[in-house]
């Protein structure tokens, strides 16, 4: 097992300049955690340090497990997904491929997969070619189908339609009830209370609050997220 | 049945050819002569001998038996020719023919160098004038001859103006220039009469002994390289100077005129 | 003028006819040509692929001399690889100068330099596109060299077709070290310059002719077994 997370005083800079940190976090084994924070208040380099992807200055992140073995059975997906230059289902199967399992067995998994996401018409076609909902939708199923312990996401419908905000939140609801712990960020707040159990509030890099989702979103404890609920701007 | 007999011929055959091959180098003044595409089929044919030849020029040729990396070579440049043997690189020099150089220019002749004495008178009444001379310029047999027959007539290449031309390529190519430039020069009689772009040229002074040009057949020596196939070497050179190789090598012609008197000695 | 003329005859009645040394000589270029591109192109991808994805102390350099080698004279490679071939070099007991293998390693040298500096452009700017992706994946560098190659196929192809023009068109190397030697070493290009030297122009551009058909042939032939994978977009 992954979890428990320990994060303690995790620090990253580029050019001297602290991106994240000092941040103290403790994540245990259910559900979603759901980041949410102004532009620049480090949401995505606290996903990748989590992830071990981005470089650690100081402090530890601590997974149950050394993080090359933790990454092994994590998934990312990015706010833009990188589409490899081949069909959509060869994408979906390529994690497999790469874990050494054989081309038509990988090719058969990917195949459930695209008609899951409701590509199936589409499977052999160039993944460059589809909508940017349809490479989200591809992206997930990429993610998910080396069947990780853990998930992160960093805003995976940023750039979407209602629609296909909606087609995604059933997958990751899906994969949730299966079990599979995610880490997202998004700026979308209803996309927060939909799918957060717990919440991580930064701010200028920092954990400004934390706590389970019912509270935080009905009583934030801080002025800062309340106002950040209300809408108004927050630095 | 009849064709795997086939596929097994014709295997054998290429391995025996592979087995019975030996490199010449020659001059390229040899191979423009055409006289090679009479002689190899003949070769082939009597002695079973696949001759590749390797065409450079007199310079290329003599670096190539140095280093061990052709059997024999048929060049003509004698002095250079007998430091060869001398150092040992060679086992010996054996004259086989001689064909003749001669001076071709243009047409209009600005230098009446067709009323020439001789070679000597040729290059002075050319020098005189300063009209455009194209040297081959790149050590060849051909080029040193030209060379000696400056300083036969008393004169020195080296203090020549912009009339003297040297291209430093084959003969081919000087020939192509001269054509290009109506411009002398020295060629030997086999490539000038195979020559297809003679343009403006002609033929305008030849027949001084001293034009004579003498070719000799070294077998390189398997003391310095033991691959060197010197008994093929040996065979090629029984073949050259057999009376079969003179009557080929005395009725080959082009254009109706004989280029080559057949003179090899028998040592026997 | 008039020689162009003779010459686009001359090429098309050796054509026609299948001329036997015409074809013997043509079939030799391609044969060389072909078999230094695909041993060049072996070379060339992984080497491009790993300058691409592996950060190393010698890498700037390594690039900076691969571009400078693309424009390396082919005369000098093919005195080089004679004086390493010849029967007093260091590899002379192989026998090697004057046949075509000798032709094959000296057209390699050639171009290998270009096909690698073409393979890493675009293998450098797949690997930026692919970066997050594969590194969040853990995947292996192996791997990602072979990701990286077999995506980027097409701009590969168009690097070896570039290979493939600089070795059937060079004359320089392959006249030292093949020798230019009827029925084993001589190609279409060393059979150019020998006519030329000859003075017969004609034929010379004749020659020319077939040898700039057969280059668009095997263009055309090498895009047009790209193009029949079932997707044309990449």
């Amino acid at each position: 097992m992954l979890f428990p997370l320990n994060v303690t005083d995790a620090q990253t800079r580029r050019w001297g300049k602290i991106l994240v940190g000092p941040v103290s976090l403790h994540l245990t084994g259910a559900g979603a955690t759901v980041i949410i924070g102004p532009n620049g208040s480090g949401k995505t380099t606290l996903l990748h340090l989590l992830h071990g992807t981005a470089r650690l200055h100081a402090g530890t992140i601590a997974w149950q497990v050394p993080m090359a073995e933790a990454r092994a059975v994590q998934s990312f997906v990015f706010q833009r997904p990188v589409m490899l230059r081949r069909s959509v289902v060869d994408n979906i199967a390529y994690p497999l491929v790469i874990r050494g399992i054989r081309k038509s067995e990988a090719r058969a998994q990917a195949h459930d997969w695209v008609k899951r996401i409701g590509l199936d018409e589409m499977a052999d076609r160039p993944a460059t070619s589809l909508s940017g909902g349809e490479q989200q939708k591809l992206a997930l199923a990429r993610a998910f189908i080396t069947a990780p312990q853990v998930v992160f996401l960093d805003e995976p419908c940023a750039a979407l339609d209602g629609r296909a905000t909606a087609e995604i939140e059933a997958i990751l609801q899906e994969q949730m009830a299966q079990g599979t712990r995610l880490i997202l960020s998004t700026h979308d707040m209803g996309q927060a209370r939909r799918l957060a159990d717990e919440v991580v509030f930064l701010r200028a890099g920092q954990v400004h609050e934390t706590g389970p989702a019912t509270p935080f979103f009905s009583a934030p404890q801080t002025d800062a997220a309340h106002a950040f609920l209300n809408g108004d701007i927050v630095e | 049945m009849r064709q795997v007999l086939f596929v097994i011929a014709l295997l054998w055959a290429t391995a025996t050819q592979a087995q019975d091959s030996l490199r010449l180098a020659v001059t390229t003044s040899f191979h423009n002569s055409g006289l090679a595409d009479v002689l190899l089929p003949e070769i082939q044919a009597d002695l079973g001998l696949e001759v590749q030849l390797l065409i450079v020029g007199t310079g290329q040729a003599l670096r190539l038996g140095e280093a061990g990396d052709v059997d024999a070579i048929l060049v003509h440049s004698r002095a250079a020719e007998e430091a060869f043997v001398a150092q040992g690189y060679g086992t010996h020099r054996r004259e086989i023919m001689y064909n003749d150089f001669v001076f071709i220019g243009p047409m209009n002749d600005p230098a009446g160098i067709s009323d020439a004495t001789d070679a000597a008178d040729t290059l002075q009444r050319i020098a005189t004038v300063d009209a455009p001379f194209v040297s081959r310029g790149d050590e060849s047999g051909t080029h040193n001859k030209e060379l000696a027959l400056w300083q036969a007539a008393g004169l020195d290449p080296d203090n020549f103006g912009d009339w003297y031309r040297a291209v430093g390529a084959g003969m081919g190519a000087a020939l192509n220039t001269a054509s290009g430039m109506n411009a002398y020069v020295l060629s030997d009689r086999a490539s000038w009469l195979n020559f297809a772009n003679k343009g403006d040229l002609a033929l305008l002074f030849a027949g001084d002994p001293v034009l004579f040009n003498q070719y000799a057949y070294l077998p390189v020596n398997p003391d310095l390289h033991s691959h060197v196939k010197s008994d093929l070497a040996a065979r090629l050179e029984d073949w050259l100077t057999s009376p079969h190789a003179a009557e080929l090598i005395n009725s080959y012609m082009i254009d109706g005129e004989a280029l080559f008197v057949f003179n090899a000695e028998d040592v026997s | 003028m008039v020689d162009l003329w003779d010459g686009l005859t001359q090429a098309f009645w050796l054509v026609i006819t299948l001329d036997r040394e015409l074809a013997e000589i043509a079939l030799r270029s391609l044969y060389v040509t072909l078999t230094a591109l695909v041993i060049a192109c072996l070379i060339a991808f992984p080497l491009a692929a790993f300058l691409a994805v592996r950060r190393f102390r010698f890498r700037r350099l390594i690039i900076a001399i691969l571009n400078a080698l693309m424009g390396l004279p082919p005369v000098v490679v093919g005195l080089i690889v004679y004086v390493l071939l010849s029967r007093s070099g260091p590899f002379g007991v192989l026998g090697l100068l004057f046949t075509p293998t000798a032709m094959i390693i000296a057209q390699i040298i050639i171009i290998v330099p270009l096909i690698a500096s073409i393979a890493h452009q675009s293998l450098r700017d797949l690997w930026q596109e692919y970066h997050d992706l594969l590194i969040s994946m853990n995947v292996s560098q192996g791997q990602k060299m072979r990701t990286l190659i077999w995506d980027a196929r097409r701009a590969l192809l168009t690097a070896s077709l570039a290979g493939f023009g600089r070795g059937i068109g060079e004359v320089g190397a392959i006249m030292i070290v093949g020798g230019n030697i009827d029925n084993v070493t001589r190609v279409l290009t060393t059979a150019i310059a020998l006519e030329t030297g000859k003075g017969a122009f004609a034929l010379a551009l004749a020659l020319g002719f077939v040898l700039i058909a057969l280059t668009i042939a095997v263009n055309l032939m090498i895009h047009w077994l790209g193009q029949t994978e079932r997707e044309g977009r990449w």
